[in-house]
């Protein structure tokens, strides 16, 4: 009965934001503002109506009303009931409710704006939102419906959105659980957060739309979107970081980043929009690219839509999800209807989008910003590359090739690099125009640092060629970052009479764009120490030990010294549970605890590694084996990840720049900014080449 | 000529692109396998990158902890989607191939923790070498369980 409201509430949000398209459409052709200011308002109800559908499938969530498909597939009676609430997007249907809601969320923060000087942006903006927020509810509606019931038949037991004649309602006495591998904290948030960057990019591109519709094709829709896309950009790069994070501490294989076709398809969206938010500065500034900056935002979406749906249709990984269920063709058929009629209004605006400005030389900060564009789409060719070689290869050659985690490896690092040497150099190219003598005066010096560091690296720490050229990139872009924060806060300390804290945080407060750009640079250079650090110098050893003895590792010694296995009857779990003494050097560090836990219920084990994290490496060890009865001992595998720890700091540190970057400004600035002069900082007198 | 450095700049770094993009598929690339492929191609084969998919019979999982050499038989599952699904989808394809004592076989030995996806009837998608002595080395281990959970367990690599 509940689960049958819901569904009621379910086909009541797609007919409101159904009409909402049509009402927004239809009320600009006809220059009536009631019936747009109808379209808003019946948008503005959509949030309240999903709120109430996923509030109803929580409900039935937490209950244990297994009578419900979606309910008996994510849950289970013994899972707590954080986990049951969290269930919600644990499967199919239930995140697609999930973006819906999101969508809605934020077509309504949208739409609660001042709308003043923008109004005729408001219907398109609403047409976008809502036709992508009909799209997926309707995907709720027609296929997959979260609210469906099982039901016995003749046929067996189905499930159904309405009670089939001849039938019985069928209840089971248990779900069937959530997955062991994803009752996991980093888990729990990872899927919103990765959506919620996916879903905020639908509004950049609302209005990227609403810009080619109206002709009003100047760099407003860019202001206005610049803090959604700085927030986009932040959750979604917070949820890849939380996987990666989930990986090393669940899947248990000493990594983070497999390249798995489904990490792909959230790192896409990533690229793109990262290129995005470096090239609008440059139309910004600059009047240039606005052709490209139309491209990418459209791009972004389309990736947004596509990594939506392989990361939770298992098209990829489990590939007969795909023709079970009808949404796979709808999603490509919604993508490229989507993606056709974006590029035909570019195309109709062609004219409209002329740069205002001619790209003269090729060290300017403008042709720099271009190429790292370059590059940051070469990567993603190369991802996309990646994916659809196999289909490629099939239909030309017949024969069945992939590519794994090596392609990408050897084909992105050049790339990854010149694209750290390029953050390196373009904060210190001036717009418009460059030499190489005007850059190398500004090189010189960090150039001479970053020498000397690799130079006492090549002496103390590694002999890796490869590891040298990279430590050797890492430390000049870190030098020119930091060298050019601290140019900018000596010179406010003298002209403003401030101590140098205090300059360096309202240096920071007063361009936060720039600064928190600069924090995040730095923050990019300490994931990459930490990326290059485990994959060039990670090593493992492997043994089985009796009690008593040992393994051996850089400098490390791991003494077995018990292990113990009980029962959790509550959590249907039985736990292994080994103790380790670990030594450095001879001295007692303190122990590790790597776990064995067997869920009775999945009949599945799951490997829980014993990490000891400092910031010069991670020990990290597997329970690999063990005999009960015996006394040969228990196997385990150990992996020391130098370095691996300053990428989750970097993590940490990004977020804190892209918050800087994203926070709103101080309301101090004049409103009516003209388009050309935007929100540019009065430039620091001492910083000539960096005038933002 | 303001133009032209920029297009020059422009197709150099396309051509390093696709270079770089065909050099590395050529080193990386991985021919994917049925077991009865494999079987037919035989010594061809040997020296080549493959992934090679089939279903683990339970019976055969060996571990030997103390050299954490795992060694298992797979059995022929079909690599065509559509082939799958006819035989009434993944997990009822896997679980025919591993009864049916005519399909073809092959031993697998694999170096490394035990994975803990490895069971009766899981599909084992394998990237490695085939040996002269017509077993299969596995670098690399992905297994997949279809039968328990809705959502797309990610493959846990070993």
């Amino acid at each position: 009965m509940i689960a049958n409201f819901g569904f009621g509430v379910l086909v009541i949000s797609f007919l409101v934001s159904s009409y909402s398209v049509f009402a927004a459409i239809y009320g600009e052709r006809t220059k009536n503002p009631s019936m747009v200011e109808s379209a808003r308002r019946a948008m503005l109800l959509t949030w309240p109506l999903l709120t109430l559908t996923a509030g109803i499938l929580i409900y039935l969530l937490v209950n244990n009303h297994y009578e419900v498909q979606f309910v008996y597939e994510v849950t289970s009676r013994s899972m707590p009931t954080y986990l049951k609430v969290t269930a919600w997007w644990g499967g199919q249907s239930g995140s697609l409710l999930f973006w819906s809601w999101l969508m809605s969320a934020f077509a309504s923060l949208v739409t609660l704006r001042k709308w003043d000087r923008d109004r005729e942006f408001l219907p398109w903006v609403i047409v976008v939102a809502c036709v992508t927020m009909a799209f997926f509810i309707g995907m709720n509606v027609f296929f997959e419906n979260p609210f469906a019931q099982l039901y016995e038949t003749f046929d067996g037991v189905n499930a159904y959105t309405f009670q089939p004649a001849n039938s019985v309602a069928f209840t089971p006495v248990d779900g069937r659980g959530l997955n062991p591998l994803l009752r996991h904290p980093g888990m729990v948030i990872h899927p919103p957060m990765l959506y919620l960057g996916f879903v905020s990019f639908v509004i950049p591109y609302a209005f990227a739309m609403a810009a080619l519709i109206t002709g009003r094709t100047d760099d407003r829709w860019i202001r206005l979107t610049r803090r959604w896309t700085l927030w986009a950009w932040l959750f979604l790069s917070f949820g890849l970081v939380l996987g990666s994070r989930w990986a090393y501490d669940v899947l248990g294989w000493g990594g983070f980043w497999g390249w798995d076709p489904v990490e792909i398809a959230a790192f896409m969206p990533w690229l793109t929009g990262t290129a995005f938010l470096h090239s609008v500065m440059i139309q910004e500034k600059r009047g240039m690219l606005k052709h490209w900056n139309m491209l990418l935002v459209i791009l972004t979406y389309d990736l947004v839509i596509f990594g939506t749906f392989l990361t939770r249709s298992g098209v990829l990984s489990s590939v007969h999800a795909f023709a079970q269920s009808a949404i796979g063709p709808l999603f490509f058929a919604f993508i490229g209807l989507t993606l056709i009629t974006s590029v035909a209004l570019i195309i109709y605006r062609w004219n409209d989008l002329k740069s205002e400005t001619q790209m003269t030389s090729l060290l300017s900060r403008e042709a720099l910003f271009l190429l790292n564009n370059l590059l940051f789409m070469s990567i993603l060719v190369v991802c996309f590359w990646g994916v659809i070689y196999p289909l490629i290869s099939e239909l030309f050659t017949g024969a069945k090739v992939t590519v794994g985690p090596p392609f990408y490896q050897r084909a992105t690092a050049p790339l990854f690099a010149a694209l750290i040497f390029l953050m390196g150099v373009a904060p210190l190219s001036a717009w418009g125009h460059s030499t190489v003598k005007t850059l190398g005066r500004a090189l010189w010096k960090p150039v001479i640092g970053a020498i000397v560091i690799t130079a006492v690296l090549f002496a103390t720490y590694t002999r890796n060629i490869g590891a040298l050229i990279g430590f050797f990139i890492i430390a000049l872009v870190l030098l020119v970052t930091v060298y050019e924060y601290w140019r900018g806060a000596v010179a406010r300390q003298r002209s403003q009479g401030e101590n140098i804290f205090t300059a360096f945080w309202n240096l920071t407060g007063r361009n936060r764009r720039r600064y928190g750009g600069y924090i995040i640079h730095i923050s990019i250079m300490l994931m990459a120490i930490g990326i290059m650090g485990i994959s060039i110098f990670q090593s493992e050893t492997q043994g089985t030990l009796s009690q008593g003895q040992s393994l051996h590792i850089a400098g490390y010694e791991v003494r077995y010294k018990e292990i113990a296995s009980w029962d959790n009857a509550g959590a249907g779990v039985n736990y292994t549970r080994s103790v380790l003494d670990i030594y450095k050097d001879g001295k007692y560090l303190g122990q590790l605890t790597p776990r064995i836990d067997y869920y009775f219920d999945s009949e599945q084990t799951m490997t829980i590694p014993g990490n000891r994290s400092t910031i010069r490496d991670d020990l990290y060890i597997l329970l690999v084996d063990w005999e009960p009865a015996t006394s040969t001992g228990a196997t385990f595998k150990v992996y020391v990840n130098p370095l691996v720890n300053w990428l989750w700091f970097g993590s940490l540190l990004f977020l804190v720049g892209i918050i800087i970057a994203a926070w709103p400004e101080n309301e101090r600035e004049p409103v009516a900014v003209k388009a050309k002069v935007g929100v540019r900082q009065p430039s620091q007198p001492s910083q000539p080449s960096a005038a933002d | 000529m303001k133009v032209n450095k920029f297009v020059i700049g422009g197709i150099l770094i396309l051509g390093a692109v696709v270079f770089l993009i065909w050099s590395s598929t050529a080193a990386t690339q991985e021919y994917f396998l049925t077991i009865d492929e494999l079987n037919a191609k035989g010594s061809s084969v040997v020296d080549k990158n493959l992934r090679v998919s089939g279903a683990v019979i339970g019976d055969s999982i060996q571990y030997d902890a103390q050299s954490l050499t795992l060694t298992f038989d797979v059995a022929h599952v079909s690599g065509d989607n559509a082939d799958l699904e006819t035989e009434g989808g993944l997990a009822i394809a896997l679980h025919d191939a591993v009864v049916d004592p005519s399909r073809s076989r092959i031993k697998v030995v694999y170096v490394g923790p035990r994975p803990d996806l490895l069971r009766n009837e899981a599909q084992a998608i394998m990237t490695g070498h085939m040996g002269e002595d017509g077993i299969f080395y596995a670098e690399e281990l992905l297994l997949k369980c279809p039968t328990r959970y809705e959502e797309a367990v990610p493959e846990q690599a070993s």
